[in-house]
């Protein structure tokens, strides 16, 4: 008897099963998007799991305006290729007003641009279940949430209130106005997501990949110069260096690391002997002491 | 290679390229684990050390962690673990754990999920929550005060979730000298305890947590112990036998119809193997088809098994919705609406009787009702008592009627047909969560279908009007009533 799944194919069931039980259960879900390496693969794991037919919910994703111009490009061009109904949200009355990390700090800029204009399309679509691609070893508060994630009226996590969730038998009944936040991903790790990523050729952003990129040192952290909005004062201090991205989020919030990794291969192996765990690039983390925790109490992912 | 290499190192030590590691580490097997025991226990320095040895720690974690242990830890000089795996904010501040939380790591030969659970009485609830998926449970416990009434709470709980491994850590052994005479004697105790309790497996490790001694590696202060170090057990423990690949259960997950050629089941395989050409049987329906095709984005298979995830075709146009099941015809689960599990209530609210909750168990929601409660079971001696309920916490064998027929196995055969949920139907909470030991009445699957069906032609409906009735329908069957549509 040779019945064996190996943890990636385990893995990949358990997503699987996860999105069709939100498919079935629930009247009006969605999946957020963030272009990310995670949504790459939790975008993957939704078209596998209604094959041959099309994923019956729709993409959305937040656009803060600050996003690398690359992500952008990239998010268009997979969504028509892949024939995925596309929504793009954005909070355009603060950005009209001028919102921006450069000169409202990033505890503003993340509030107004991605936690509020998330809040605000959630309630226009009145989504009843949202699909969003954290993982459990991204951070300590993740680690503790559930993969059903019960919100409030006002989108609110209580992680001392938390439903029990056993086995794979998910809650999914909620009043109306509630929402369900659902993490296929939650037990992956940043590796099985790579490792995912090259046995499966997902597509990803270029930004993954070292190449000479256009870098100022702002705080510590390698800043790329995505656009002209970055700071006079910067300008002159701009180098070409060769980069790349762990993450990927607002370009004026998301740190580059120096590496010459261009392949997947060189990414995982440089990965797996890096001594800085991934959230060290993200400069929203530490903003204040558990500041993560205090995101996703208030909506945020 | 040996365990205690981790994967930075078999790189950068070892010939082999990143290609060929890559290729090896993707087939590595998923082991899920429990941790139980308290702080006092020693827990998170065994789950910070299990992190550390395999360097899941990074530096800037680190970094934060040795900070943290100076200003407010509790391990003097040592780095205190239970900092970096206390999470949350008021966890911090109260020194305790709230919930499980869930750690990863990974070995030459393995990778593993960790449910941290916390000890206290209170949370059971959590430890139940931790141990559901878990394949093996590690139990603590204190070589100098060695079983104690959690020791057996945290045991008991384990046989009642069926996990088939489990690991005694007498922890602390540094502290008693690493005296045989005392390991020996708690293991003689633990033994005379679990052994009606029916684990198939158990392993007893003497451990210093701190220290290290054979937690990684087998230690030379332990020359009279023979047994594998416990990481050396968690990577080599034989888990793939732990599945039902006997009685095959298909619960149907969702209807998959792209196009009018193409009506698929979709679901996964909960237990048992299913191959192309099979018969199989629907459940409630009685009606019988065979499997025309295994579907999957990645090609047709030949056969399917847990926990895999497919979509099946059938030769013949059956109806068939989500809840319902397919299986075998000469293998079938029981059918009844009455039978008797073991319940662990959850709520903070105590189990009203006369309350009808929704039970979800499979893809199929219903309305069930506790219908009789035989007794209560107190967690730390195993003495039953009669009650007219249960509160928070609180573990009693009951008997459960259901509006409509389930379709089930014994929770010893077959966890993933034998396990439910109730749902409070007013706050919407995970009330309590069951094990089905038998059914009660003796039903054999029956043929005939109770489901109301609403043939729409005959009825008079236009065609524009059917996804209307589909979405009241489908609100209906939220409610635990089944409509059957024919178009």
């Amino acid at each position: 008897m040779n019945y064996k799944l190996s943890h990636l194919q385990e893995l990949e069931a358990e997503s699987i099963y996860i999105i069709r039980e939100v498919a079935a259960e629930f009247e009006n879900p969605v999946m957020l998007y963030s272009i990310g390496k995670d949504s790459s693969v939790m975008v993957r794991l939704a078209e596998k799991a209604f094959a041959p037919g099309k994923v019956p919910f729709p993409l959305m994703h937040i656009d803060s305006k600050w996003k690398f111009k690359e992500m952008i490009q990239f998010r268009d061009e997979y969504a028509k290729k892949y024939g995925w109904n596309l929504i793009v949200e954005s909070n355009m009355e603060a950005f009209k007003a001028g919102v921006g990390p450069f000169t409202h700090g990033s505890k503003v800029h993340t509030d107004l641009m991605k936690t509020q204009a998330l809040l605000h399309a959630l309630d226009k679509y009145k989504f009843d279940a949202a699909f969003g691609g954290a993982r459990r070893d991204e951070e300590k508060s993740r680690a503790k949430e559930r993969i059903f994630s019960f919100r409030d009226k006002f989108h609110q996590w209580d992680p001392k209130n938390q439903r029990p969730e056993l086995w794979d038998i998910y809650n999914a009944r909620i009043h109306k106005g509630e929402s369900i936040r659902v993490f296929p991903l939650s037990n992956w790790t940043e590796l099985d997501i790579w490792q995912y990523i090259r046995l499966e050729n997902i597509p990803i952003v270029p930004l993954y990949f070292a190449k000479e990129r256009p870098i100022v040192e702002i705080d510590g952290n390698l800043i790329m110069a995505d656009d002209d909005r970055l700071p006079e004062k910067y300008r002159d201090q701009i180098r070409m260096r060769k980069v790349r991205f762990r993450t990927l989020g607002c370009w004026p919030l998301t740190g580059a690391v120096e590496s010459d990794a261009d392949t997947i291969e060189k990414i995982v192996e440089e990965m797996m002997t890096t001594t800085k765990s991934e959230r060290t690039t993200r400069v929203i983390d530490f903003d204040q002491e558990a500041s993560m925790e205090q995101k996703k109490r208030e909506g945020y992912f | 290679m040996t365990t205690t290499e981790n994967n930075k190192l078999s790189i950068v030590n070892s010939q082999l390229s990143i290609k060929e590691f890559l290729d090896r580490d993707e087939q590595k097997d998923l082991l899920r684990f429990l941790t139980a025991g308290s702080v006092d226990d020693g827990k998170s320095t065994l789950i910070g050390r299990l992190l550390f040895d395999s360097k899941k720690l990074y530096e800037d974690q680190l970094v934060a962690l040795e900070r943290d242990s100076k200003r407010m830890g509790n391990a003097g000089d040592h780095i205190d673990y239970a900092l970096l795996l206390d999470g949350l904010k008021a966890e911090r501040e109260q020194g305790i754990t709230i919930d499980v939380a869930y750690r990863y790591f990974s070995t030459n030969n393995r990778k593993f999920i960790i449910a941290d659970t916390p000890g206290h009485e209170q949370y059971t609830r959590n430890m139940i929550t931790g141990g559901s998926t878990a394949n093996l449970a590690i139990i603590l416990v204190d070589a100098r005060t060695g079983v104690i009434t959690q020791t057996r709470r945290h045991t008991f709980l384990v046989s009642l979730l069926g996990i088939h491994h489990v690991v005694l850590a007498v922890n602390k052994m540094d502290l008693v000298g690493f005296d045989q005479k005392v390991f020996d004697a708690i293991v003689d105790e633990y033994m005379r305890f679990v052994r009606p309790l029916g684990i198939s497996d158990v392993m007893c490790i003497p451990l210093s947590a701190l220290d290290g001694d054979n937690v990684v590696e087998k230690s030379e202060r332990t020359p009279w112990y023979t047994g594998p170090s416990l990481l050396n057990f968690l990577e080599t423990v034989p888990i793939d036998l732990d599945r039902n690949y006997t009685d095959f259960r298909y619960p149907v997950q969702y209807v998959l119809r792209p196009n009018q050629n193409f009506r698929g089941f979709s679901g996964k395989v909960a237990s048992g193997v299913v191959r192309k050409g099979d018969t199989v049987m629907a459940l409630p329906s009685g009606k019988t088809s065979r499997v025309k095709s295994i579907v999957t984005y990645d090609g047709e298979l030949d056969e399917a098994f847990p926990p895999q995830c497919v979509t099946l075709t059938l030769e013949d146009e059956i109806d068939i919705s989500r809840g319902e099941m397919l299986v075998h015809p000469d293998n079938r689960p029981f059918a009844s609406r009455d039978f008797e599990a073991m319940l662990v209530w959850m709520d903070e609210e105590p189990m009203d009787r006369s309350k009808q909750f929704y039970i979800k168990q499979t893809t199929h929601t219903t309305r069930a009702e506790v219908s009789a409660i035989e007794y209560k079971v107190n967690v730390n001696t195993m003495e039953h008592f009669e009650a007219d309920h249960l509160e928070l916490n609180e573990i009693g064998k009951v008997r459960i009627s259901t509006a409509r027929e389930l379709f089930f196995d014994p929770y010893k055969t077959n966890k993933q047909t034998g396990s439910f949920i109730l749902i409070d139907p007013i706050t919407n909470n995970t009330s309590a969560v069951g094990m089905i030991i038998n059914k009660l009445e003796s039903t054999e699957a029956k043929a005939e279908s109770g489901v109301i069906t609403l043939n729409l032609p005959e009825l008079g409906i236009a065609p524009e009007h059917y996804p209307a009735v589909e979405r009241v329908c489908k609100e209906i069957g939220k409610q635990g009533v089944e409509l059957r549509i024919i178009k």
